[in-house]
């Protein structure tokens, strides 16, 4: 199957802190890979350097072949419109209805006319069952609604490659479960492929294909999510032991 | 490092930082697309929250600067020439200078926190992955809307600060309003007004660039974004006044009063 992202001995480094130490992957078409790791061992910097938010000092990434490092802005703009990124805290323009939120890069990249705009926003709305809140302010919604309408905002551009960044951080067990199953239901829908970072080991048992854990700026372990939980490694077996998993989501 | 050298370090950074940072904008506002209903929108959000202040200050400015000067002027027999000399101080140095200061008070905190904590929340981070050039959107529509809007609220003040002259000069010593009127345009020439207003556009420029350098480049959360805030208005309206006092040298070079 084909690669929709490529990783080539990636490394960035903070001053002398190195966080990402000559790592390399693939994700084919379709996965949805799960990224695990200690805080601090550099999961976010590697979504962040995939999309070029953060410029890696060495390495390669491609993007559907294209080496995303080696381009320009606005071919780099270009790639970007494909993709769809979902911050932790979900990022919503805090000034900007909910509406405007969703329009914002409707208007920027398509050329819809206004009824083919409000059409897709209401439908994306009610992907992510929160057609009521199009009106709202982000600061009139609750932390999981955020997320829903990051989410909505993400994929409203039908993007290829999703990236989410700690996706179920800070909300409920409940509303984590529910957040986990969405984007679960709306890969399939949208035939998308994923990297998804997280602490999450609920979220990830429901979420991923594959994963891989992050330790000191490099993978240790890929796997899937069984062989991971069920390795008789000892950093596997403390890494996923109830405590620890506990004490990540409140670290984080 | 000890403090003071910490200091000196940091404000070089500073110094270079708004340096790249004015280049950036130079290089981006000529690229489409403008953003043309963005500007317009900030033209009119920071024209109407400074307009009650500016309105305040500049009536109180004229009626004050009158009343200090009428005994000065009666003291050297020289009442008739009041309306004319609050004019020329008036348009020449305090309504540009005054409105400045109050718009760096108001404007450059009010963007630097506002981008500051889009910054630190991710914001700009997310309009970035989405293709669209958050510097553009975000820092070359706030600074547009900032020289230009400066300059319209100053010819404003004035006006206003006229008006509260007048108020004085009625106060302190019998004088008609079409005498006053006359005096007024008799004392101020084209060159007292013309860089005057035009010096506003270097400050409205200052006011924007430094805002939205102070909240586009603030980190460690909402610490940095107050940090931001307080240092984008201290660090404008020094800019502003060391500015004024290159700009009026060039200015009475360019257009001799004499």
């Amino acid at each position: 199957m084909k690669n929709v992202v490529e990783i080539l001995n990636l490394s960035k480094a903070f001053n002398s802190h190195v966080v990402l130490d000559n790592v390399s992957l693939k994700v084919e078409e379709g996965e949805n890979m799960v990224v695990f790791g200690q805080s601090g061992t550099g999961k976010s910097v590697l979504l962040k350097c995939i999309v070029r938010l953060l410029e890696p000092d060495s390495g390669d990434v491609f993007i559907d072949g294209i080496d995303v490092i080696k381009l320009n802005m606005k071919e780099l703009n270009k790639v970007r419109k494909n993709l769809g990124f979902l911050f932790q805290g979900a990022a919503l323009y805090d000034s900007m209805t909910v509406r405007e939120n969703l329009e914002f890069p409707l208007i920027r990249h398509f050329d819809f006319t206004t009824e083919e705009r409000e059409t897709k926003i209401k439908s994306v709305l009610e992907k992510v069952s929160l057609e009521e809140a199009i009106d709202k302010m982000p600061s009139e919604l609750s932390g999981g609604m955020k997320k829903r309408i990051g989410l909505a905002r993400s994929i409203i551009s039908e993007p290829k490659l999703m990236l989410y960044d700690e996706p179920t951080t800070g909300l409920d067990p409940i509303t984590a479960k529910e957040i986990s199953s969405l984007i679960l239901e709306l890969q399939k829908l949208l035939k998308m492929t994923s990297i998804v970072v997280t602490h999450d080991l609920l979220c990830a048992e429901i979420i991923a294909d594959r994963a891989i854990v992050l330790n000191e700026g490099v993978v240790m372990y890929r796997g899937s999510i069984n062989d991971l939980t069920s390795s008789s490694d000892s950093f596997l077996r403390n890494f996923f032991s109830h405590d620890i998993i506990q004490e990540n989501n409140r670290r984080n | 490092m000890n403090s003071l050298d910490k200091r000196i370090n940091e404000f070089f950074i500073m110094i270079a930082g708004l340096w790249q940072f004015q280049i950036q904008y130079f290089k981006e506002l000529f690229i489409p697309p403008y953003e043309i209903e963005q500007i317009r929108k900030h033209m009119d959000e920071l024209g109407i929250k400074t307009l009650p202040i500016v309105s305040v200050t500049g009536f109180i400015i004229g009626l004050v600067i009158t009343m200090q000067m009428h005994p000065v002027m009666v003291r050297f027999g020289a009442e008739a020439f009041l309306p004319g000399s609050v004019g020329i101080s008036i348009v020449r140095e305090l309504g540009p200078v005054i409105t400045a200061l109050i718009f760096a008070g108001r404007v450059s905190s009010g963007i630097g926190a506002e981008l500051g904590s889009m910054r630190v929340t991710e914001q700009i981070d997310a309009m970035e992955v989405s293709g669209v050039n958050p510097f553009k959107y975000l820092v070359v529509t706030r600074v547009f809307a900032c020289t230009f809007i400066l300059p319209i609220l100053t010819i404003y003040v004035i006006f206003i600060a006229f008006i509260g002259s007048y108020i004085a000069v009625v106060l302190v010593q019998n004088m008609t309003y079409a005498y006053y009127i006359d005096s007024v345009i008799y004392s101020v020439e084209f060159g007292d007004a013309i860089p005057g207003i035009l010096k506003t556009f270097v400050f409205g420029f200052i006011v924007g660039i430094v805002g939205t350098y102070k909240g586009y480049t603030a980190t460690n959360g909402t610490e940095g974004v107050g940090k931001a805030a307080t240092t984008a208005v201290v660090v404008s309206s020094l800019m502003i006044l060391i500015f004024d006092m290159v700009l009026v040298k060039i200015t009475l070079w360019l257009w001799p009063t004499i």
